[in-house]
């Protein structure tokens, strides 16, 4: 009880502070003017007008501001989910933040020569931000758009997983078109840059039950061992129509379609193969491969 | 709790259901309900919307210029929407993630309006919040009954825990994939409805018009 009355009392106080405060009297006159007006009076829309507009916008930039860090957190935080589950490291009592500070490592890779850079820093770089940036960007000619993405940044970042010196898969982002939207996420290779362990889509908008199940963890397994490039070096992994036969020849470069989706499975398959070719990370991949190897 | 209050609480959930009555908010009725957990979420943050807005508008209500009315019932919508959607970010990324575009779509929400316009600019403060409460809660209801169905039948799930196992895990169910498009929800509003007004007649409408019986008429020719 004690502590409600305190409070009243400063508030009490406060009022009247602000009473004898001469700012708040002349703008207690001015608003009483205005109050007294007819709504119908030209300086009245106005004032309500102006006044409202200002009140809302403290309210909306105060959510905004203060709830900024919590947000970029939980941002990380699913991105950081994201990476380790793709990477199959992702367990229900795994700490997040240690995991991934001890077992990923992330690397900026130049789209066009497949070689690191180091000149930027890795923490704040975003690959999405930059794909949108006409001075870290690269239009994509529309022949070669098959992922139809239009822009893509020219570092990607990249993430590998490590055990002592060896690289035991390598994690990168890939995006794509489907039916709705924009589908985004993860494939992991292993070290040989040609056998999938695991693939993830984060961020898309696909029909919930059909194209959605992209995020299916039952489909997702059929990815597990999958061959990503054919003899002669192209492009050889995409899904089929209906399940795959795995007697035949060249099922390990197929997965099954989604049921309900064509155009979502099409959309799987074209992201593939547009961000496995020469103009997605071949170059990369080229590079990386003796070095994991030869360790 | 006074009579009145109570009857403004309590009579948008089933006497004057925003959807099932007013025929408000179908278009993000359809589009969220194919999950249980969205449409909870969805359930909060529109009662959350309706009931602050609804109070907002009403304690200024004696000055808002009628020409602008509108636009000032859609800026205090907006704002508050924008809030609710920071405020879920920042401590329930997951599901608004999921609701994505959604969330932002409340400002367009014909109920939040319906109430502003109908209800918040006649009466005062408290008893407008208690309005918007009662109708986002009436919306709630159709949400989660709707969801209920919809994810039950089409993924055999409720909250995402297994209820049905799927013949594709190798249990026996075979999910109804109709139900997780929007054009379900179609389906069972109407059935809502007609439940709603077989048990509460006084809801069926009158027919607009009579059909002649022409066997009298100046047209029955042999």
């Amino acid at each position: 009880m004690s502590n409600e009355k305190k409070q009243c009392e400063f508030m009490a106080n406060l009022c009247e502070k602000l009473d004898q405060c001469e700012h708040y009297q002349k703008f207690a006159v001015y608003r009483d003017k205005i109050l007294a007006l007819s709504n119908e009076s030209l300086e009245k829309t106005i004032a309500i007008a102006l006044s409202l507009c200002f009140v809302c916008a403290i309210l909306v930039s105060i959510s905004a501001v203060a709830l900024k860090p919590l947000q970029v957190e939980n941002k990380a935080m699913d991105m950081k989910k994201n990476i380790l589950e793709v990477a199959g490291l992702l367990t229900e009592e795994s700490d997040i933040n240690e995991d991934f500070a001890s077992k990923i490592e992330a690397k900026l890779v130049n789209m066009e020569t497949g070689e690191y850079v180091t000149t930027i820093d890795i923490a704040t770089y975003d690959q999405r931000k930059a794909a949108k940036d006409p001075t870290q960007n690269i239009k994509i000619p529309r022949n070669k758009d098959i992922a139809s993405i239009k822009r893509k940044a020219k570092i990607a970042k990249v993430y590998l997983v490590k055990d002592g010196d060896s690289v035991k898969s390598i994690i990168l982002p890939v995006h794509g078109y489907g039916l709705w939207s924009t589908m985004y996420g993860f494939l992991a290779l292993d070290a040989d840059g040609q056998t999938v362990q695991s693939i993830n889509f984060y961020d898309q908008a696909e029909t919930p039950g059909l194209g959605g199940e992209v995020v299916n963890p039952n489909w997702r397994a059929l990815w597990s061992g999958k061959q990503v490039y054919s003899e002669s070096g192209d492009v050889a992994l995409k899904l089929i129509k209906g399940v795959v036969d795995k007697t035949k020849d060249g099922a390990e470069f197929q997965v099954d379609g989604l049921a309900g989706a064509t155009l979502t499975s099409t959309g799987v398959s074209n992201l593939i193969k547009y961000w496995m070719s020469a103009e997605g990370f071949a170059p990369y991949l080229d590079k990386i491969r003796p070095e994991c190897e030869g360790e | 709790m006074d009579n009145e209050t109570k009857k403004v609480l309590i009579d948008p959930l089933v006497n004057n259901n925003p959807i099932t009555l007013q025929v408000l908010g179908i278009c993000s009725a359809l589009a969220v309900t194919s999950q249980m957990s969205t449409s909870l979420i969805m359930a909060v943050a529109l009662t959350a919307v309706t009931g602050c807005s609804s109070a907002a508008i009403s304690s200024i209500r004696n000055h808002i210029p009628s020409s602008i009315r509108i636009i000032v019932q859609m800026t205090i919508i907006a704002s508050l929407v924008i809030v609710v959607d920071q405020l879920l970010k920042a401590f329930a990324y997951d599901v608004s993630k999921q609701l994505s575009v959604f969330v932002g779509l409340i400002i367009t929400n014909c109920i939040v309006m319906g109430r502003a316009e109908a209800y918040a600019m006649k009466n005062p403060p408290m008893a407008s919040f208690i309005d918007g409460i009662g109708n986002g809660l009436g919306y709630s209801l159709i949400l989660i009954i709707v969801a209920f169905f919809r994810e039950l039948l089409g993924s055999g799930k409720l909250l995402g825990i297994e209820v049905f196992p799927l013949i594709k895990d190798g249990g026996w169910y075979e999910p109804n994939g109709l139900m997780l498009l929007p054009p379900s929800a179609f389906f069972i509003i109407g059935f809502i409805i007609w439940v709603f007004r077989q048990w509460k007649t006084d809801q069926v409408e009158q027919p607009d018009f009579q059909i002649l019986d022409i066997s009298h008429g100046e047209g029955g020719h042999h």
